[in-house]
């Protein structure tokens, strides 16, 4: 082996060593920022109090129980359906041309950023339903905006079920939906359930697809209904950010904020990550 | 095809001109045969000839395969089961199967024996009871699990999952009960104790046994038909079939110069 | 009730057939929905002068709604994000998949998982808060909040999608290979980069065009980060200057238009340009990654 081409290794995997170090380090810098200066700014208070005197002191808690609202809104939107089209394409779809549209579809429409589908709520939800600005418009859209994710997170939980299984009931002359319904989904219940979650963490920190359908730019109580507007912690902090009242003064608040919104997403992110350690061994036959 | 040896039996399955194809690959020839009722038939053959293609079309797991087509008839108890008229879930219920590898669902042992009798409607709590403690004594399991029933069945060793397996399928009281290769994934003291269930079965059910063991087939069954080649060579009386074969190519492969 | 399980069971394979095709359903809303509030632009506005206008200007009177800035706006961040994201993405993905041993691989994953996490307001508001501040500071600029900026952060922002795509395209080449590269003197570096990237080509350009996708798409983050000025952005001093993209300007206007005013026609115009982008760029990536594996296997 020639010196030459030694060396070339060498320099290129200290480029490789250098790029990867890089990505470390920007996850580390934003995460420090973020916790270092958040961290004072929360407390109990924090999260249980309106915001006072024009936003600049005070807590989060509408924004918080909006966020809240969302994420309950658009997991009952999306999770019976995405579930269920996963049903559809892993246990009753047989290989051709629809599967492959509605996989093509799947795959568009996860790649659809979430200010065209902001437009699409108003343009639906806001207008042709007649639903206004509103929790229920905002957690559709959001819903929308996360079935690829379940569809997807739900079809490689029923990919994991061994086939076996299903031989096993049908051959007991259990139905197709019953054997689907009393084995195939119980047993997927954790995979389909670590994919939920991280949708989650995805609808709490969406702020473009809720501009248009029902954030409040400031709304000092929580939603009376469905129906009602709502603050949401990501778009509190973009207004705190960009357009608050004084907005070098807050920047304790929006940093807790931010913080509040990482530990949702990463706490919910990493619930998801340990219940599909817990569960990945039991599925397995020896 | 009313074979001699067979007069005097009720016939549980009766199979004419049966041609089956995974595409173009004809995978099952001609095939005829009679299955007498509560009785042992092995079918044995070198792998690939077309056992475990033959069994599954008895309870239509065959139906599974897209790629597969059928030609000719199978009746069980005198009724063409690729009717269209026929309900596959009743026939599925009335022909068990057990597979090659032990296939438990994972659930608690008593879900496993439960799952069929629930979703095919008994709700009564004390009934089920029943029905698993019956269940399992009759797949000799219940003396090592009766102590654990709400344990993980994945828990349990290859053999008793088999067993649990075999006393699944008899929860929900078929008739008939396929084994495909059951001991083929077990040690000998696992199979030896399946084999003399099977033996035991017998008395109340029709059973119909792939085996890749010959001595296996000798030793529990009453008939053996032999397949080469997605055909049935040879069918008759299993001591006939291992004493005295009548065709060239069993002789050969009962004496180990084939497969 | 033979009868009637098979009746239920054929009811409910239909039932989960369209809600199966709820996906294709909705992309049909979204299109219909979108061009409609869009195409109504063209009843008062010319359709040449939206597609080819210098100016965007809603307030000017006549309003003028020159796509051109914003949509330069938008291919400037997000070009500048690829040239940032692409080599360090790629060289991730080749140290996780080639060079780390598992241990170190595992737990370099979790990085990349937050990095994916992390919501795009929060990016925004780092961005704001201390790159911008520091890139005025070190290039000497009037504001940090200029394409640059977006760039940075829609760079940190595509890279989980083109590590973990990119990885799932090299880790999935089969390792025989490798070894016969190996085999034949060549160095780890050489295997790499002369039979493992090549191999890996087009799995790792689906890897780019979804990233791209991603980047061209987001919303919040460049708003916060880019100063939202309307004009052509000059190449290629325009990196350091405020820009505005299309996602920006939708975000950012459609909450003070009238509904059904013909300025709010213009943003859904905007937004179908996007969608159909984005539309175009994903198909692409879709057909890329299916050859790739269709060759794979084919060898
Ligand atoms: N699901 C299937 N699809 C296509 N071909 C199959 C399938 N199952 C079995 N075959 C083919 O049918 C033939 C018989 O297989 P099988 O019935 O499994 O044999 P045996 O059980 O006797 O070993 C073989 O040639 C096998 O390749
Ligand atoms: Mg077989």
């Amino acid at each position: 082996m020639n010196v030459n081409a030694k060396l070339t290794e060498k320099i290129a995997f200290g480029f490789i060593g250098a790029s990867i170090f890089t990505v470390v380090l920007f996850v580390c810098i934003i995460l420090y920022y973020i916790i270092s200066n958040g961290y004072p700014a929360l407390s109990w208070e924090f999260f249980t109090s309106m915001p006072r005197n024009r936003m600049m002191e005070g807590g989060i808690y509408p924004a918080l129980i909006g966020t809240i609202s969302l994420i309950i809104g658009s997991m009952l939107a999306a999770l019976p359906f995405g579930i269920l089209a996963a049903v559809y394409l892993n246990e009753y779809a047989k290989p051709g041309k629809i599967k492959w549209v509605i996989e093509m579809a799947i795959n568009n429409l996860a790649g659809t950023p979430s200010v065209v589908f902001g437009l699409f709520g108003l343009a639906l939800f806001v207008r042709y339903f007649g639903f206004g600005p509103s929790v229920i418009a905002a957690s559709l859209t959001l819903g929308i905006l996360v079935l690829p994710i379940v569809i997807r997170s739900s079809q490689e939980a029923l990919l994991a079920v061994p086939m076996e299984y299903r031989q096993a009931s049908l051959a007991l002359g259990v139905t197709r939906w019953q054997t689907t319904k009393s084995m195939v989904l119980p047993a997927a219940l954790p995979g389909i359930v670590t994919g939920s979650i991280l949708s989650i963490g995805r609808v709490a920190g969406e702020t473009a697809p809720i501009l248009f359908t029902g954030a409040a730019y400031f709304l000092p109580r929580v939603p009376n209904s469905i129906f009602d507007q709502f603050m949401a912690l990501p778009y509190h902090l973009y207004v705190l950010a960009t357009s608050g009242i004084d907005i070098e003064g807050t920047r304790h608040i929006q940093y807790g904020t931010a913080l509040v919104l990482l530990l949702v997403v990463l706490g919910v992110n990493s619930i998801a990550i340990l219940i599909r350690r817990h569960y990945k061994k039991k599925l397995r036959l020896n | 095809m009313g074979e001699d040896f067979l007069q005097n039996f009720e016939i549980a399955i009766k199979v004419n001109n049966l041609n089956l194809w995974y595409g173009d690959n004809n995978a099952l020839k001609e095939i005829s045969i009679d299955i007498p009722k509560n009785k042992v038939t092995s079918l044995i053959g070198p792998s690939g000839c077309g056992k475990s293609t033959f069994i599954r079309c008895i309870n239509r797991m065959n139906d599974l395969v897209r790629t597969c087509s059928i030609e000719g008839e199978v009746l069980v108890y005198d009724e063409d089961i690729y009717n269209e008229d026929i309900d596959v879930v009743e026939l599925r219920k009335k022909v068990g199967m057990v597979f090659q590898k032990p296939n438990p669902f994972p659930m608690s042992i008593a879900e496993n024996i439960t799952y069929g009798p629930k979703i095919h409607g008994i709700k009564n709590k004390n009934e089920l009871n029943r029905i698993v403690e019956q269940s399992l004594k009759a797949a000799a399991l219940w003396d090592e699990v009766s102590d654990r029933l709400d344990k993980s069945a994945l828990d349990l060793s290859g053999g008793q999952q088999q067993r649990l397996c075999i006393a699944r399928t008899l929860a929900v009281n078929p008739e008939i009960i396929l084994f495909d290769e059951p001991c083929s994934a077990l040690d000998p003291i696992s199979t030896a104790k399946i084999e003399e269930l099977i033996m035991n079965l017998k008395k109340d059910y029709t059973i119909v046994i792939v085996t890749h063991n010959m001595q296996q087939a000798a030793r529990i069954s009453n008939y053996t038909a032999y397949f080469l080649h997605g055909k049935i060579m040879e069918y008759g009386d299993t001591e006939q079939i291992f004493e005295n074969p009548r065709v060239k190519s069993t002789e050969d492969y009962i004496t180990g110069r084939f497969g | 009730m033979v009868f009637k399980r098979r009746h239920k069971e054929k009811l409910i394979e239909a039932t989960l057939f369209w809600i199966g095709s709820l996906t294709i359903i909705i992309l049909i809303l979204i299109c219909l929905f979108l061009f409609r509030d869009a195409l109504t632009l063209f009843s008062t506005h010319s359709f040449y002068s939206f597609v080819t206008g210098s100016l965007w200007y809603p307030t000017a009177d006549p309003p003028l709604y020159g796509l051109i800035p914003l949509l330069l706006g938008s291919v400037l961040v997000t070009f500048g994000a690829i040239c940032i994201s692409v080599p360090l993405g790629i060289t991730s993905a080749i140290y996780i998949s080639e060079i780390a041993s598992p241990r170190v691989a595992s737990f370099l994953k979790p990085f990349i998982e937050i990095l994916a996490g992390i919501p795009s307001v929060v990016y925004g508001f780092f961005g704001l808060v201390v790159l911008a501040p520091y890139l005025q500071l070190w290039l000497d600029l009037s504001t940090g909040q200029v394409a640059l900026t977006g760039s940075v952060m829609l760079a940190v922002m595509a890279l989980p999608t083109i590590i973990s795509i990119s990885e799932d395209a090299i880790s999935s080449i089969p390792s025989s290979i490798r070894e016969g590269s190996l085999a034949m003197g060549a160095t780890n570096w050489q295997t790499i980069y002369k039979v493992v990237l090549p191999a890996a080509l087009s799995g790792i350009s689906a890897a780019v065009m979804l990233g791209m996708g991603r980047a061209i798409g987001e919303t919040m983050t460049v708003m916060m980060v880019t100063g939202n000025a309307a004009v052509i952005p000059g190449m290629p001093e325009g990196i350091v200057e405020s820009v505005r993209t299309m996602t920006a300007t939708i975000a950012l206007e459609m909450g003070e238009v009238p509904i059904g005013s013909e300025h709010y026609h213009a943003l859904f115009a905007v937004g179908s340009v996007l969608f159909i982008m984005t539309f175009l760029i994903n198909l692409a990536a879709d057909i890329i990654k299916k050859k790739y594996r269709f060759k794979l296997e084919g060898s």
